[in-house]
């Protein structure tokens, strides 16, 4: 009995330190398997975001001049920024003219498609085809189609006698010009999404609405789109996140005119840094914009919350 | 209208057929049908467009009506003069080398990171997680000037690094295979464990093979992503030979200016890599979608 004891302290005295080691070589193994990710999010995304933050303190240029501190100077002349209010503006009238049809469009096609007509690659194809290209090829795609003398659409408008249209040199077209563009370059996106959560939806729920009597459109109301619901909501968190960050296919088509109509808040972002040379100023906006794309992170997320799709 | 989403769904996105019994040209169908062909084809009018343009001569594609066949007949003209002058071979391979190092390293690094937070219970793991978590929301785009400025302190400003290494990491992809990774039965790696295999060891002979439709899918959208990108590369790079595609694109456009029939050939020679891709990956890409809901943009 005394030596059983005498083991078991032995024991307990071998194996307190040897659980430690364990413990630490765990840590010691999870952080060298986290640290090539850990070392570029540190570097090129954590590191930024505070230098960001601490340039938009001072009054830095490009040539490092002015750097001192000035505190919320920036904010406050953000604020009252006639240029950063107008682009702010016409990124929020974007996001909402693309956000709308980006959602409806793939889903009435995703339907169409999952009726199981004939030619099924094509339909994907077609709608897919465009995500693909860069927003170069895009660009120079739409500006050919959308020159006022040469562009096919304005062609196909005047043979049947219709006066062409400044695509993108009239203010009150310019934007949805833009929208446009946009919907047919990234539908395929949310149409694949769409035509996945379509064909996993069980079928028993068909066959017990059908014995119910329900018809076809009522079955489409009562049963498909509530359970494309998540879907529905995924697909507007992540159109709602990519339409405010909307650059690209601004900048090139129309460069954010005509007199700045169509100028996103990242444009401006972009040319007060980079040809204004306003490091500390551009940086201030930039969190001014971050602050609300969280703020709408935070209500989608409420809102996809209480309805308990998620 | 809805009829066949009465049929049983398969779980791939593969054509669905009629069900038996049911007349598959009912009037509902013919309309839908024909809706979707409206549609389909104005999908397509803008590629048909700019192939059409592509191959006719400058003079007829500058012509104010349309012609759908041009006097001058049709011709590959425009194809030659754009290979022959331009830098289009060399912003290729740029893009190219540059996409593949980002997604080889996009893809090893979110690996490892996704399989520490899936399975190594470390210190810290907490912390580290939310904080990835947290940065999915911050757009890249509000990080352009202090990464510029650091880029400059590090010298990377005009260097293939300074393309590669700002892309090369996915907060999303993380958590994709992280998810992924918590759905492989533990006991398949318990049983090598006990055996004496090493971490590393259980990671590249058991779950990475198991893992391959996932890492491909997200190969996919990295690729993808890495090689459309257009608002980092363009401000990295000032040095022409060093652009890749979608940005030296940008300065043919004016470079060009009226040659229009050498502007869509200029387009069409960049956008067929990415389709012939689809073409290849067709089921990879669109099960990658369908899975992980997340791409590239």
């Amino acid at each position: 009995m005394s030596s059983s004891v005498v083991i078991d302290r032995k024991r307990s005295k071998v194996r307190q330190p040897r659980e430690v080691s364990a413990k630490s070589r765990e840590t010691l193994t999870g952080w060298s398997f986290a640290a090539p990710f850990t070392v570029l999010f540190v570097l090129f995304l954590v590191g930024p975001a505070i230098y960001g933050l601490y340039l938009s303190f001072t009054g830095r240029s490009l040539t490092g001049a002015n750097g001192e501190l000035i505190g919320l100077a920036n904010y406050a002349e953000a604020l009252k920024d006639p240029d950063m209010w107008k682009s702010l503006g016409n990124t929020a009238w974007f996001t909402v003219l693309s956000t709308i049809p980006l959602v409806i469009v793939p889903l009435a096609l995703a339907l169409l498609v999952n009726l199981g007509l004939p030619g099924q690659w094509l339909w994907r194809l077609s709608f897919f085809m465009p995500y693909l290209l860069a927003s170069t090829v895009v660009v120079l795609f739409w500006a050919w189609m959308y020159n006022p003398k040469l562009g096919m659409i304005n062609g196909v408008l005047t043979q049947f006698g219709f006066e062409p249209v400044a695509w993108l040199q009239d203010p009150k077209v310019a934007m949805l010009s833009v929208v446009l563009t946009t919907v047919w370059w990234t539908i395929g996106f949310n149409f694949l999404l769409y035509l996945a959560a379509l064909q996993n939806i069980p079928d028993q729920q068909f066959e017990a609405a059908a014995l119910d009597g329900a018809g076809k459109w009522r079955q489409l109301f009562s049963i498909v789109i509530p359970q494309l619901a998540p879907t529905t909501a995924l697909i507007v968190m992540l159109q709602l996140l990519a339409s405010l960050k909307v650059f690209d296919q601004i900048y090139l088509l129309t460069n954010g005119g005509p007199a700045g109509t169509t100028r996103p808040i990242v444009q401006y972002i972009y040319e007060t840094g980079f040809t204004g040379y306003r490091f500390g100023y551009s940086s201030a906006i930039s969190y001014l914009f971050f602050a609300i794309i969280v703020v709408v992170s935070l209500l989608q997320f409420r809102l996809t919350f209480r309805k308990g799709d998620r | 209208m809805a009829t066949h989403t009465l049929t049983r769904a398969p779980r791939t996105l593969t054509r669905r057929t009629h069900k038996p019994g049911e007349n598959p040209w009912a009037l509902g169908r013919i309309v839908a049908f024909a809706v979707l062909a409206v549609m389909a084809a104005l999908w397509l009018v803008p590629f048909a467009w700019a192939i059409l343009t592509s191959l006719k001569s400058e003079t007829d594609a500058g012509a104010s009506e349309l012609q759908l066949s041009p006097p001058d007949g049709f011709s590959l003209d425009a194809y030659r003069k754009v290979l022959a002058a331009g830098n289009i071979p060399a912003w290729a391979l740029n893009s190219l080398l540059t996409s593949v190092a980002i997604t080889l390293v996009t893809v090893a690094t979110a690996a490892l990171a996704g399989y520490a937070f899936s399975r190594i219970n470390f210190a810290g793991r907490r912390w580290l997680y939310a904080a990835i978590i947290g940065a999915i929301i911050i757009p890249p785009q509000v990080l352009i000037v202090p990464l510029f400025y650091e880029m400059l302190a590090f010298g990377l400003v005009d260097t293939y690094w300074g393309i590669i290494l700002p892309q090369a990491f996915a907060p999303a992809m993380v958590l994709i295979l992280k998810r992924f990774f918590d759905q492989i039965p533990i006991e398949l790696e318990e049983a090598a464990r006990v055996d004496g295999a090493s971490r590393v060891r259980v990671f590249a002979s058991i779950v990475l093979p198991l893992s391959r439709p996932i890492l491909a899918a997200v190969a996919i959208f990295v690729f993808i992503g890495a090689w459309n990108n257009f608002l980092w590369p363009f401000i990295v790079t000032t040095d022409a030979d060093l652009m890749t595609l979608p940005v030296g694109l940008a300065t043919v456009k004016s470079a060009y200016g009226l040659q229009y029939a050498q502007n869509m050939a200029t387009s069409i020679l960049a956008a067929l890599p990415l389709v012939l891709v689809f073409l290849f990956f067709q089921r990879q890409i669109i099960k990658g979608i369908a899975t992980t809901g997340f791409g590239g943009q």
